[in-house]
């Protein structure tokens, strides 16, 4: 475990693809990397009991949500060879077809990006103390829960 | 003693406040979840997680003074 401090995770709203193209441009001078995985969380249009989900509007606690990000990083970079890793989440209103989650995950070999994206999708799932606020076409809402 | 708490995502929308300030005088997270509940009667029927400095921490946990926080069940991603 190194003694760096946790970087701070969160976007306000939508996390849009030039971002996401950019973060990949960043990689070209890292010549090392043979392999990339990327996992985008899109917020999908759920019907729930015939009510149209429109948007999530994200909240969180930052300040230990930022640490469980920092310790699910820390996990990863012991358990796969990875080259380097990069997450980032909205807070606020995110749109149906719009990116709320991206994870990077860089690595000499494609078997471990494979398996680490996963492991550090799943761990943000379980762990991360954030909240989705699912709002409907109508306004009204409801919180979602992961499954 | 004084009790920071905050409160998140439905739990926030139920207690309709993001954090205050508890007199405390117990000692464990079950019986802070006894005063909670008191405090505000719709939350016994809520699932929610403790966590004190930062950590969910389980109901014989002892009361430390430390930042408290009231968490819904996570929906990040």
């Amino acid at each position: 475990m190194s003694d760096k401090k946790p970087k701070n995770v969160f976007v306000e709203g939508p996390i849009t693809s030039e971002f996401i193209g950019n973060s990949i441009a960043k990689h070209q001078t890292k010549t090392s990397i043979g392999a990339h995985n990327i996992f985008l969380g899109q917020v999908r249009a759920d019907d729930i009991e015939g009510k149209v989900v429109s948007a999530i509007d994200y909240t969180a606690y930052e300040d230990m949500a930022n640490e469980k990000f920092h310790e699910i990083r820390e996990a990863t970079f012991d358990k796969f060879n990875l080259t380097c890793m990069h997450i980032y989440h909205s807070l606020g209103k995110v749109k149906v077809g719009e990116i709320c989650l991206f994870v990077f995950v860089s690595s000499p070999r494609r078997k471990e990006v494979f398996k680490a994206l996963e492991y550090v999708v799943e761990e943000i799932k379980a762990k991360a103390p954030v909240f989705g606020k699912e709002i409907f076409e109508d306004e009204t809402h409801q919180w979602k829960e992961n499954t | 003693m004084q009790l920071n708490i905050k409160y998140f995502g439905l739990i926030a929308e139920l207690t309709t406040c993001n954090e205050e300030t508890l007199e405390f005088s117990e000692a464990t997270i079950a019986d802070l979840k006894e005063v909670l509940v008191e405090k505000y009667p719709e939350l016994k029927t809520k699932d929610f997680q403790i966590a004190q400095n930062k950590e969910i921490v389980s109901s014989n946990a002892i009361v430390s003074g430390e930042e408290i926080a009231i968490l819904p069940p996570f929906s990040g991603g």
